[in-house]
């Protein structure tokens, strides 16, 4: 019997992806896919069904299409791209009821993979250079995707201690780049010149998009419960960041630089709080478990940082391509329901 | 968090077997040949569509190919670059040479490989003592130190930075652990802290209280030696004549210094211009402790016993070498 699993955030860049990814998987019988907005990609098994942010019939569809995995990759880690109350509601109380769902009297639900962020370690002076998973961050959060990402967590603690028979894994990624996702620290590297803190020069870790599909498909198939950070190896200075990036960098004053990057906010590119905390003390995050369990790396934080540039540079040459895809809900339940239409017999 | 995920690690296994019987084993390993099939599929399709193969790595894949790692710096993941360092050992081997004088006595002591945790006394307003020791033993012995301080350091726009380029890494014990054990490097901590250089000159040559002996759980944990150093001079480099509280508290310092230099040469050039003092440093027997390493927790008495022990061999050190000494400028 294979895996029946459902993806939450379908139309987000990793709900997207993944449920591509898992298509290809015979081991995976039926993937559904949730979401507030229709798929941006093109998919071909995937079911998609539209909810509220907060997933009011999440029960009804677990137990009808018996649900036995579930991945949670609707989780907001860039701040600028709504509001913090919207963020709130997908994020924490959107959490909240999918554990509610998954956790009700005959639920189905085995696996469960939660994509969480290496920001809940946050950024403090006295920090260590790398972060094992048992660590706890050295104060508590303050920025708002930090506050709500820690709740997120306390409700998938929750879950894990309340249901010992389900594997719950909870991975946290560290800055994301490649040659397609797009972030505060992407469009930072965007700019003609880029910004830096004066005085500082902290050392940052990044991991390749196609290492968090990869990782997330890993910890699928080996069933890993527990914690674990993603992230390529090696710590790299913000100014060699820039380098590899081929570009300048322009330093923002190290007193009031929330104030002096407010300029930047109104040109378009927004450097949320929780990236300048980062442009000033820098994170790193042990990748070992992870590898001791199996996983092997594509990318090190540098060559992830290379392949973002590459991808830059071919844009900027080529342009970018407007997706073609749209979602038309009739074409798409012809494709996958229609008896007129032909599937290789299996 | 990683507990209770730890102890559910245990409930879930007992689950399985109880579970298993009733066709609940949906943990067997992902059948290989599906996935070299999956994987396949997944070429076929990338090829088409443009994109890699994105199926997961069978987990027997035991050969980790090297990854392409374009750097372009050699700042490691402590933030020191052997560049840097190598530049600040040009500028500063005058004033090594020329100005402090600095000389050692059993320097064979310090070991040409594997970890150790070297401990010294700290003095001088602003501490003379841990740039002669670095520039001394990694020209000397050619192998690097890394320098455990306060995290005041890093929060100093430009300082902050160059410090960690010459090899200052933030005093925290999985820091310490991991440069000693795992990369089996010669690490610099001063546990007297900043009481050592915040004293006034005429408690010169007096230790400090070695702050709560971590620095002994350190070792003990990474199952390194300590190496003792006892340095005579520093003290004088940059004497405090008088201390403000109030301006320390002002300005979040653990100390606010006024020194003989500043008297001398202005509040600004003196906190930048040492006095030619005679710098000697002594190596002292290795402190080997004979407890295994990795322990989860060792005996508070034990530390706080060896800690108090090597400061003590660290101050009878003092007090010999300064009874040889006839000159503070000349030894």
């Amino acid at each position: 019997m294979g895996k029946r699993v459902l993806i939450t955030g379908l139309a987000t860049f990793w709900g997207g992806l993944l449920a591509q990814a898992l298509e290809h998987d015979p081991e995976v019988d039926v993937i559904v896919g949730l979401d507030t907005r229709e798929p941006t990609i093109e998919l071909e098994r995937t079911e998609y069904v539209r909810t509220d942010e907060n997933y009011s019939i999440l029960s009804r569809i677990v137990r009808a299409a018996r649900i036995d995995t579930i991945v949670h990759t609707f989780l907001v880690v860039d701040s600028t791209q709504m509001r913090a109350k919207t963020m709130h509601e997908i994020n924490v109380i959107g959490t909240m009821n999918l554990f509610a769902a998954a956790s009700a009297a005959g639920s189905t639900v085995r696996d469960v993979v939660v994509k969480s962020s290496s920001y809940v370690y946050g950024t403090a002076i006295e920090d260590p250079v790398w972060f094992t998973e048992e660590m706890t961050r050295s104060h508590p959060p303050r920025r708002r995707v930090e506050r709500s990402l820690d709740a997120v967590e306390g409700y998938v603690r929750d879950f894990a201690i309340d249901n010992p028979h389900v594997n719950v894994t909870m991975l946290r990624f560290s800055n994301v780049l490649g040659p397609d996702i797009v972030t505060p620290v992407s469009r930072a590297l965007e700019l003609p010149l880029v910004p830096k803190i004066l005085g500082y020069d902290p050392r940052f870790q990044f991991v390749h998009e196609d290492d968090v599909v990869r990782s997330i498909l890993f910890v699928l198939a080996n069933q890993l419960p527990g914690i674990y950070n993603v992230a390529g190896d090696g710590l790299l200075p913000w100014t060699e960041v820039a380098r590899i990036a081929g570009k300048r960098t322009i330093a923002l004053p190290p007193v009031g630089t929330a104030y002096a990057a407010v300029p930047l906010k109104l040109l378009g590119t927004e450097l949320p709080d929780e990236l300048l905390d980062l442009l000033r003390y820098g994170r790193g995050i042990d990748n070992r478990r992870l590898k001791e369990a199996g996983f092997r790396y594509q990318y090190t934080s540098a060559g992830a940082v290379k392949a973002f540039v590459e991808a830059l540079r071919l844009r900027s040459t080529v342009g970018t391509s407007e997706p073609t895809y749209r979602y038309a809900a009739d074409v798409e339940q012809f494709f996958r329901h229609s008896p007129a239409v032909t599937r290789d017999a299996d | 968090m990683a507990e209770t995920m730890e102890r559910l690690q245990d409930v879930r296994a007992l689950a399985e077997d109880t579970l298993a019987p009733v066709g609940f084993a949906d943990a067997e390993p992902v059948d290989a040949d599906a996935l070299a099939l999956a994987a396949e599929l997944a070429l076929d399709e990338a090829a088409a569509a443009g994109h890699a193969a994105l199926v997961p790595v069978p987990k027997s894949d035991t050969t980790a190919p090297t990854l392409d790692d374009p750097r372009q710096s050699d700042v490691d993941e402590w933030g020191r670059s052997e560049r840097m360092r190598e530049l600040a050992r040009k500028i500063y081997e005058p004033l090594y040479k020329n100005w402090f004088r600095a000389e050692w006595e059993g320097l064979e002591k310090i070991p040409e490989h594997g970890g150790a945790l070297l401990v010294a006394n700290h003095a001088g307003a602003v501490p003379s003592d841990a740039p002669v020791i670095m520039h001394g033993i990694e020209s000397e012995l050619g192998r690097p130190v890394y320098g455990l301080a306060d995290q005041l350091f890093k929060s100093l726009p430009v300082v902050g930075v160059m410090w960690s380029r010459v090899g200052g890494v933030v005093a925290h014990p999985d820091n310490a652990y991991r440069l000693l054990r795992e990369q089996e490097q010669l690490v610099l901590v001063f546990p007297e802290g900043s009481k050592g250089p915040g004293k006034h000159y005429s408690q010169r040559y007096r230790l400090r209280r070695f702050g709560r002996g971590g620095f002994v759980e350190i070792a003990m944990r990474a199952g390194v030696p300590v190496i003792p150093i006892a340095v005579v001079g520093a003290e004088e480099s940059m004497p405090i004549v008088w201390k403000s509280t109030a301006a320390a508290k002002l300005m979040g310092l653990p100390y606010f210094p006024v020194t003989a230099n500043q008297l001398m040469f202005g509040p600004l050039l003196g906190g930048l211009m040492y006095f030619p003092a005679k710098i000697k440093l002594r190596v002292l027997d290795p402190v080997h402790f004979d407890v295994a390493p990795d322990q989860h927790r060792y005996s508070k008495s034990r530390i706080m016993d060896e800690s108090e022990r090597i400061r003590e061999k660290i101050q009878e050190a003092l007090y010999d070498m300064l009874r040889d000494r006839r000159s503070v400028w000349f030894g």
